[in-house]
């Protein structure tokens, strides 16, 4: 099974919001949209959902066209950001209420509403009202409504976004093993790159209404086509600044170093040079080669890693490294590149080497 | 260790001077001509509870608040369901909603007994312009000032025009309130239109709704300036309400202390069916 989109565009009131965006999106694996917000994921799930119309183009769900079905008469599930549910209705009468509308028996219907719950841990909670939840067991109700159903696409919107730190990662944990073998297309928007890696399959990088590049997702972040897919897919943003190619060398102001793999086959010229945080090392190692002495403006220390923002030359960079270094807020200090993780664009943002 | 003392109870005595004086010290001279005879000069006789079993054993008072009882039963029927469907068919969004909020407020901005003039004219056989039509053009017999169930049907026609606002105006501002994503959800199940009333629009609406049907009641239960005006209680005794009827008593035989008593019992069954209405509504909440 697959959701095929053809050239499908959203316009509002003359307004291009979503550009012609063509896409395989397959079963099996998480399809993820990973965008900043704005970016268009939500616009693109509710066009795939049939709950705004589709301006151009065709959506096609297991090779039948489904552009003009009305929502109503789509087998899909769709779980919102907001914990939506139900108010008055118990736990269970939400898990059951599309399959109640579908005009299921009552025996199966307890059998899949059962089954949903015990995946989500929501057993105990069957005879509670939303309302008497926390948040996170209400999205689990949420989730266990769209699995409970026979759906042939499941649109997960950023379900997470509105849970804290430690409900997000059990649910994260969780996400795989829940749509694993029910053969329904997942797809799953997030702004956040670390999901996107995390939850693996493939991804639709999205910037602007278009989607830049579509592919597995360890794929697209090693190699991202352009310097926009590479600042989507990074956190903390990626570093980046102009350098000239001369010879067998680079040159970035008065930071130089040699061109190696495809760098190397590079024309003389200008080009744009993006850089990784973590590429970035507070120390000089076999790899980390290339000095750049720049001003220390803020660090910050998150768990076992700690990052420090520093001025290059009137750029903003950013260092990312394990373990904690005794950085002096306002003084030089000399980070060193790793120049192998250096990604190569033209100077209007596409990959070259 | 929790610290307690009393100032707080000193913040509520303004309010409390406020309500005394013009809520339960006007109150308390209607009491006080509830158990007393006066034959003017200032004399009073003690009389007891004697009042209150005359108003309670009185076949005028009885029918007066089973007239009442069906007013107010006949205009909630239909101004709630009228509101709520109105409510639903207003926009959400665009131009048209302030248009819309204008419109229904309108009817609402009328003084009460503009209201009962507007529709007494409206409504005369000869010279209004609905009486005129029904009579002449539709040829139906219509003469409230004749015709007690014409006088019934002209009393609702002008409350529901009167008032069905305010139960759109409460009901669209719940609907409003509902995101869309619960729309969209409802959709996604393959709800249909029904469903999306039953299990979203109406829970959602609950809270509202209690306060504008509250609110309906009261107001009903007390009419009095619409129906004087309109019909002044005739034919007959056909739309004599219970506020109607009281001031028949009080101000037209000048009998103060039936009519004490008979405020006392019309308040009294005004604060009963609030209270037991709104408790029944907001039960499942404190659950």
């Amino acid at each position: 099974m697959a959701l095929v989109l053809n050239d499908i565009t959203k316009v509002v009131r003359g307004a291009t919001h979503i550009k012609p965006t063509s896409l395989t999106l397959e079963t099996g694996h998480f399809n993820v949209l990973l965008g900043e917000t704005g970016a268009g994921k939500t616009s693109l799930i509710k066009m795939m959902a049939g709950l705004d119309p589709i301006a151009s183009g065709t959506l096609e769900m297991d090779g039948i066209d489904v552009t003009g079905l009305s929502t109503q008469k789509r087998r899909i599930s769709l779980v919102h950001q907001f914990f939506v549910n139900y108010p008055h209705m118990t736990v269970f009468e939400n898990i059951a209420s599309p399959l109640r509308v579908a005009g299921m028996a009552q025996s199966e219907i307890d059998g899949r509403v059962q089954e949903a719950a015990d995946i989500l841990q929501l057993s105990p909670m069957l005879k509670r009202r939303p309302h008497e939840l926390s948040g996170g067991q209400q999205q689990r109700c949420a989730l266990a409504r769209a699995i409970a159903k026979d759906s042939q696409a499941v649109f997960l919107d950023e379900p997470l976004a509105n849970l804290d730190y430690k409900l997000r990662e059990e649910l994260r944990e969780l996400l795989p093993e829940l749509f694993a073998g029910r053969g329904a297309v997942v797809v799953y928007a997030t702004s956040e790159p670390e999901e996107a890696l995390l939850l693996g399959g493939e991804t639709a990088l999205m910037m602007d209404g278009a989607v830049t590049q579509f592919g597995a997702t360890a794929k697209i972040y090693r190699d991202p086509a352009s310097l926009n897919a590479a600042r989507v897919f990074s956190d903390p943003p990626i570093n980046h600044a102009p350098v000239q190619k001369s010879g067998t060398q680079i040159v970035m102001g008065d930071v130089r170093w040699d061109a190696a793999g495809d760098a190397a086959a590079l024309a003389d010229g200008t080009y744009t040079v993006a850089v990784r945080p973590n590429h970035i090392l507070p120390s000089a190692s076999d790899r980390a080669t290339v000095a750049l002495n720049g001003r220390v403006l803020v660090t910050e220390l998150s768990g076992s890693e700690s990052s420090a923002h520093f001025d290059l030359e009137g750029r903003g960079w950013v260092s990312l490294a394990h373990g904690t270094h005794p950085y002096r807020i306002g003084e030089n200090h000399t980070f060193y590149m790793e120049s192998g993780g250096c990604l190569y664009f033209t100077p209007d943002g596409h990959r070259v080497a | 260790m929790k610290t307690e003392n009393q100032k707080a109870w000193l913040f509520v005595l303004p309010v409390l001077a406020l309500v005394a004086f013009n809520a339960l010290i006007p109150m308390m001279t209607v009491v006080n001509y509830s158990v007393q005879e006066t034959f003017g000069n200032n004399q009073f006789f003690w009389e007891g509870l004697t009042w209150f079993e005359q108003i309670l054993r009185s076949e005028r008072f009885h029918a007066a608040l089973g007239r009442q009882f069906m007013f107010t039963a006949l205009i909630l029927v239909i101004e709630v369901p009228l509101g709520i469907a109105i409510a639903l068919s207003m926009p959400r969004s665009g131009p048209w909603v302030p248009v819309c909020l204008v419109l229904m407020a309108l009817p609402m901005l009328i003084p009460w007994n503009v209201v009962g003039a507007m529709w007494n004219i409206f409504t005369l056989p000869d010279i209004g312009l609905m009486g005129y039509f029904v009579n002449h053009v539709l040829g139906i017999t219509y003469d409230m000032t004749q015709n007690p169930f014409a006088a019934w049907v002209t009393i609702i026609t002008m409350d529901v025009w009167h008032w069905t606002s305010l139960v759109v105006l409460l009901s669209y501002a719940g609907l409003v309130s509902i995101p869309d994503a619960y729309y969209q959800a409802a959709k996604i199940d393959g709800a249909s239109n029904w469903s999306v009333f039953r299990y979203i629009q109406l829970p959602k609406m609950k809270n509202v709704l209690t306060i504008a049907i509250l609110l309906r009641f009261m107001d009903s239960f007390n009419i009095y300036t619409e129906p004087f005006v309109l019909t002044g209680g005739g034919p007959g005794n056909s739309t004599t309400l219970l506020s109607i009827d009281l001031v028949k008593i009080a101000l037209g035989q000048f009998d103060l202390g039936p009519a004490a008593a008979m405020s006392l019992i019309y308040f009294a069954i005004t604060l009963f069916v609030s209270w037991l209405f709104y408790t029944l509504m907001t039960k499942d909440d404190l659950n």
